[in-house]
């Protein structure tokens, strides 16, 4: 009896701390939902309010308004699924002749590959930087891409999931004559389904949401990402106008918490493999 | 396995190969390289020596934005980690309220750190921002301004560091736990270990892999913050933010100190290394034992 009060005690306090948790968490999201539907009269007299009096969408009016959001989301998607297509591309045919293929400077190679791991964009922005400036290919789209266009990551736990595939499930493919070409996209990719699916959603996120290299390689409009702009937005002298910065906000976050609701599981696992395999 | 021709794993590697030298080692010998000139981008570059070393040395700068990233990223290590810990052991059971709470607390990792950012410039805000309103409310006297305050601003930028990566944390705990035998915690709870002593005995040692490896990947990963920084503080004031990246950004692009700011890339990039280096050497001698 008194143990099975404990218990429900014990029961409701961590449920108590699990609502605790989730306000932390969540109460920032909506804040910032709620500031983005205030006018701007309610956010200069009672800026603590919780709801607004006169919710609307004027904030959202004056964000379309001020950027050329069409443009903006353009460039982030051509980057971001450039970057996630080009990486799955061309870890495919690198893991398998790692993973598959006997060749003189393989160990050489995959040496390689997995040095480049220690170089994080932040060490080599600066040379990369004057390297794409003299190619004339800062504020292009190229610019953004190219740099990013391999993932010793990827490449490395591709590798690694290949290893697992029999050789006699690639022999078989060639006796029927199948080309190389053919046996990495067609007969192994679909085998690696979910280790790309969750790369590719894992590099779409994280090149959706990068600021650090747009922010390095645009100077002007042309090739400026969706974080850059909203970023922008915020010190472009808004001042008190807090409702138009955070409905550009709940714009830039919506698609990443999108993807977020659909795949977590997919991106749960990009976050445990990389931890463990990287 | 054979190659059915002999060129097939160089072309199939070629494109691989191509970017990593283009886009990362050519890159670092340009980086070293430059880092012994004088060069505005403007004007043609002019050979210095170790100068550009020497001055970052002697005038404290590389001390001071040593410490200010050191200081931030421990404190950002241990709370993420505490508090993903923490988050952990109470989330793991099954159930729809504990994987909604998991989720919330991952979302944060998920969303970008321009969102981010902006939010809790907003939150924090001294004059309108709710968190200050909650503050005055609970002590009655005035809210700090804790981006304005050189003294507390360090701490503000690793709080919502905090709160941005603790899914990360989180996340791979859960992940240990799972390695963790309810065998033992039961053989442990029959023989009347109380919970604290469960965790102390048994949990705590066979977490210790998880932990070492949340500590030193979030330690080199926060070495590395810039976007919170950039968005939130600009580096000060009085540069009380100014971490490694920011410190490097703003020589280049502010300053134009090409010379300058590969040599603050390097120094930064031989910590990185020492960090990682050190982070295999515990990984090896942890599977030693």
């Amino acid at each position: 009896m008194t143990r099975s009060r404990r218990s429900g005690a014990r029961h409701w306090l961590r449920t108590g701390a699990l609502g605790v948790v989730a306000l932390i968490w969540l109460f920032p999201y909506l804040w910032m939902g709620l500031t983005s539907l205030k006018p701007l009269t309610e956010i200069v007299s009672s800026p603590t309010a919780l709801w607004p009096k006169q919710p609307t969408l004027d904030a959202y009016r004056a964000v379309f308004r001020s950027l050329t959001l069409a443009r903006y989301f353009f460039n982030t998607s051509v980057m971001a699924l450039g970057i996630a297509a080009l990486q799955i591309t061309l870890a495919l045919p690198a893991g398998y002749a790692l993973a598959k293929l006997r060749f003189r400077g393989r160990s050489w190679a995959f040496g390689l590959i997995v040095a480049t791991l220690l170089v994080p964009a932040q060490v080599r922005f600066v040379p990369v930087f004057s390297l794409l400036a003299g190619v004339g290919l800062v504020n292009t789209l190229s610019g953004l891409i190219l740099p990013f266009g391999v993932s010793a990551l990827g490449t490395f736990l591709v590798r690694q999931a290949l290893l697992s595939v029999p050789d006699s499930q690639i022999e078989a493919a060639r006796i029927d004559g199948a080309s190389e070409l053919y046996i990495v996209y067609r007969l192994l990719a679909p085998l690696l389904r979910p280790t790309l699916v969750s790369l590719f959603l894992f590099s779409f996120v994280s090149h959706w949401n990068d600021y650090f290299w747009p922010l390095v390689l645009t100077t002007d409009e042309h090739a400026r990402t969706l974080p850059l702009a909203i970023a922008l937005l915020r010190e472009q002298g808004t001042g008190v106008r807090w409702h138009i910065v955070m409905a550009g906000n709940v714009l830039l976050s919506l698609p990443a918490l999108a993807v977020f609701a659909a795949a977590q599981r997919h991106l749960l696992r990009a976050v445990t493999v990389r931890g463990f395999g990287g | 396995m054979r190659a059915s021709r002999r060129g097939d794993p160089y072309w199939m590697l070629l494109p691989t190969l191509l970017l990593l030298f283009v886009f990362f080692i050519f890159p670092l010998g340009m980086l070293f390289e430059h880092s012994l000139f004088s060069w505005d981008l403007l004007t043609p570059p002019r050979y210095v020596g170790l100068a550009n070393y020497r001055s970052l040395w002697r005038s404290g700068e590389l001390w001071h934005t040593f410490a200010t990233t050191l200081s931030i990223s421990s404190a950002v290590v241990f709370g993420s980690m505490t508090a993903g810990l923490a988050l952990a052991l109470l989330l793991d059971r099954p159930g729809r309220w504990a994987a909604f709470v998991r989720s919330a607390v991952f979302s944060a990792y998920v969303v970008s750190w321009v969102s981010v950012g902006l939010l809790f410039l907003w939150l924090l805000d001294a004059d309108s921002g709710i968190l200050a309103a909650l503050w005055r409310f609970l002590s009655h006297g005035r809210a700090p301004r804790f981006l304005a305050d050189p003294a507390l601003a360090p701490w503000a930028v690793a709080a919502v560091t905090i709160w941005k990566i603790t899914g990360y944390a989180l996340v791979i705990f859960l992940s240990g736990l799972q390695d963790v035998p309810q065998s033992i915690l039961e053989a442990a709870e029959l023989d009347g270990a109380s919970a604290a002593r469960r965790f102390r005995s048994v949990t705590w040692p066979l977490l210790r892999p998880t932990t070492l490896f949340v500590a030193t990947t979030s330690l080199i990963a926060s070495f590395q913050l810039f976007d919170v920084v950039r968005v939130m503080t600009q580096g000060g004031p009085v540069r009380s933010t100014t971490v490694f990246v920011y410190a490097i950004y703003e020589q280049l692009f502010l300053d134009l100190r090409v010379g300058r700011a590969s040599a603050e890339a390097v120094v930064f990039f031989g910590i990185l290394l020492v960090l990682t280096a050190a982070q295999l050497w515990l990984f090896r001698a942890e599977e030693g034992v």
